[in-house]
């Protein structure tokens, strides 16, 4: 038990914690400009691929990096688009995108690998000390490039929203259309620019996720895309605890990591997954009524 | 005359924008792996519609397509979006296999079964009750509580299976052979081999059975009419959030009984990931159908025959070209079904009457105008793109 209060316990949180709080501000974002994005997943995975493939072909971590991003972005506007310009549901548009992301990268798994279950290994960015010290841990998190991205991004993001013109205008998407629009200024375009930039953060985190295990696996992201969701809408829809949020889901998930040799002899472990979803429930059917959504998410 | 025109129309048009787009993106997959397209789909056909085999496995892989699609039906018609059907689904063939295992060995047929599904429609309905309650008790949004579920029950069924039934093969023991059903090629000799069961013609003689009770009896209809309206069923007296309640645990349930296809029909137990997916495709299923009996069934025959071709071409193109169609078909069909209503509205309002009733459903008119909203004609009062926000006070 004594690795709970440790460094490792620490690094393992930040780690794992990155990819769902670069997911979370991606809801932020999308949903704050009152569209339903439950895509999240799907772009994780897709980013994920695009930034491997890439990266395997050009042998160039940061070129990888920029297409994950970018992969992450286009199929983010296309959500945009799907939602805005042609009038699909915003939930059936998330639904389709998410498998199209599952099936799409499986499919080019095979296509471009000749593999059902994982890319071959990348390099991926290497920085920081090495060794398996919680000490060593720490600095390779803090060392790494897209981490130090997502912790940017972070705070970037309540501040854009808060303080910017454009933040303004995303809100007032969420909140208002009508008066926005009666502004003159365009809804669609203020979405699909919020849309480009929820892509931008969830693409940077199917990033993370790819690097950390210097690969590609199919369906590497593992629900991740939900449990952002789920930090989204506990937070009540605001940026700051919404990565809070995500920092306690990381922490619970790297306490099976540090606990692993004593949870192994039980199957309750297991159990410690369940956590995010539950409390999400709990605090759902808690904060009822007092519900801080915006205003016209989903219309 | 004009009007049957037009109805026919629209769907003609949606039909015709989704097979073209579906056959560019197929083109396209082909390509990439090097592959001819039409010998690529004559193989799909060979191993789908071609042989009296690949009829089975098509009516196989339909049937708990028709379960979640309609499950998802049900919930839409009431303005809810039921997206834990992949939840209520497993948690249902952990649960209805688990129960058909444990009967003696000796129970009888009508009996054996019938109980074994009672359990899945009960727990289906059950693992659908948190986002029902909440939604009309509390007003939370039905989907994400459902996201929720669909992820507990995705962690709950493996840690049953491997604890409680301490299974090591992450399977349950075989059900009694009273709970199965019967395999249709004891019925048509030429079926052989394939996985169709009697699971494919219980799934439309009770889609057909729910089709007429929702149509026709009064808590069925009072649950569109909260669909198009919550503020006129609240002003008429109805009790909106125990219809509401009704609504969800009856698509969890109808989602719960789509074990009879993998479980009863099948395999014969439960294996963790046994019918996974189903629940998903179920809702592109309903988009798809269009909220009509036979749609649903036409539209889960289809994505039925997209997974079974996928397997046919999986030696020279991947299976999940497949799944990738089936996105392209979701998005296709709610895109172009979108467009063309938008298009024949103008004239559907310009012609008064359909117009005006659904107008005066909207401002709370009397029990006259949900009840003239039932009766669907208007593309515009058409439940399957509409997903009205209740909001339960």
């Amino acid at each position: 038990m004594s690795g709970v209060f440790s460094l490792t316990m620490v690094a393992e949180s930040l780690r794992i914690s990155a990819p769902y709080v670069c997911a979370a501000m991606g809801g932020i974002w999308a949903e704050k400009s009152g569209v339903v994005q439950i895509g999240l997943e799907g772009v994780l995975l897709t980013s994920a691929f695009a930034s491997v493939a890439a990266a395997a072909a050009t042998q160039s971590a940061v070129i990888g990096l920029l297409t994950g991003v970018c992969a992450g972005a286009l199929l983010s506007l296309g959500h945009a688009l799907l939602v805005e310009k042609a009038k699909v549901h915003a939930m059936v548009s998330g639904i389709a995108l998410n498998l199209l992301a599952y099936a799409g990268t499986r499919l080019a798994l095979r296509g471009l690998y000749d593999s059902a279950s994982n890319s071959p290994a990348i390099e991926g960015f290497r920085f920081g000390p090495v060794g398996a010290s919680g000490g060593a841990l720490l600095g390779r998190v803090f060392a790494d490039p897209v981490t130090l991205v997502a912790i940017l991004m972070a705070v970037a993001t309540p501040w854009l929203l808060k303080k910017t013109r454009f933040g303004l205008r995303v809100r007032a998407a969420g909140e208002n259309p009508d008066a926005l629009s009666a502004v003159g200024a365009s809804v669609t375009k203020i979405r699909s620019y919020a849309l480009l930039l929820s892509g931008v953060a969830c693409g940077l985190g199917g990033v993370h996720l790819a690097f950390d295990q210097h690969r590609f696996e199919s369906g590497m992201s593992n629900g991740r895309g939900f449990i952002a969701l789920a930090a989204v809408v506990v937070s009540g829809w605001r940026a700051g605890y919404a990565v809070l949020a995500c920092l306690a889901f990381g922490a619970l998930e790297a306490l099976q990591i540090v606990l692993q040799d004593d949870l192994r002899k039980s199957r309750g472990g297991d159990l410690i997954q369940l956590l995010p979803y539950v409390a999400t429930l709990l605090v759902l059917a808690v904060a009822a009524g007092k519900s801080n959504a915006p205003k016209a998410l989903g219309k | 005359m004009n009007a049957t025109l037009r109805r026919f129309k629209q769907p003609a048009l949606v039909a015709v924008i989704a097979i073209a787009g579906l056959w560019l993106v197929f083109n396209l997959i082909a390509f990439a792996f090097a592959e001819a397209p039409l010998a690529t789909l004559a193989r799909a056909w060979g191993g789908t519609w071609g042989t009296p085999y690949g009829i089975g496995q098509v009516l196989f892989k339909a049937t708990p397509l028709i379960f979640t699609g309609y499950a998802f039906h049900i919930a839409q018609r009431a303005g809810l979006f039921n997206i834990g059907a992949e939840g209520q689904l497993a948690a249902a063939s952990l649960c209805g296999g688990a129960f058909a295992a444990q009967l003696p060995a000796s129970t009888p047929m009508p009996l054996a079964l019938l109980s074994a599904l009672l359990v899945g429609a009960i727990v289906g309905a059950l693992v659908a009750l948190p986002p029902a309650v909440m939604r009309a008790r509390l007003g939370v949004h039905e989907v994400i509580t459902a996201i929720m579920m669909n992820r507990i029950v995705d962690v709950l069924v493996p840690f049953t299976v491997a604890t409680v039934l301490g299974a090591s093969s992450l399977r349950t023991a075989d059900v009694v052979s009273g709970a199965t059903l019967p395999r249709l090629d004891k019925v048509f000799v030429s079926l052989s081999g394939s996985a169709a069961s009697a699971a494919f013609p219980l799934a439309v003689a009770l889609v057909v059975a729910l089709y007429f009770w929702l149509g026709r009896s009064r808590p069925g209809r009072e649950m569109q009419w909260i669909g198009k309206s919550a503020e006129a069923c609240r002003a008429e007296g109805i009790s909106v959030r125990n219809r509401l309640i009704l609504a969800m645990l009856l698509s969890g349930a109808f989602a719960g009984l789509g074990m009879s296809a993998t479980v009863l029909g099948y395999k014969g137990y439960f294996e963790v990931g046994l019918g996974s997916g189903a629940g998903f495709a179920g809702i592109a299923v309903a988009l798809l159908g269009r909220g009509h009996p036979i749609g649903i069934v036409l539209a889960a025959l289809f994505f039925g025959t997209l997974e079974q071709a996928g397997l046919a071409i999986n030696a020279r193109v991947p299976k999940e070209a497949m799944t990738v169609l089936e996105a392209v078909a979701i998005v296709l069909v709610s895109a172009a079904g979108r467009v063309s209503i938008s298009n024949t509205e103008q004239p559907a309002n310009s012609a008064s009457n359909e117009g005006d009733s659904s107008k005066s459903e909207a401002q709370g008119g009397g029990p006259d105008g949900p009840e003239k909203g039932s009766t669907r004609q208007s593309p515009k009062t058409k439940p399957d793109t509409e997903f009205a926000e209740v909001t339960p006070s």
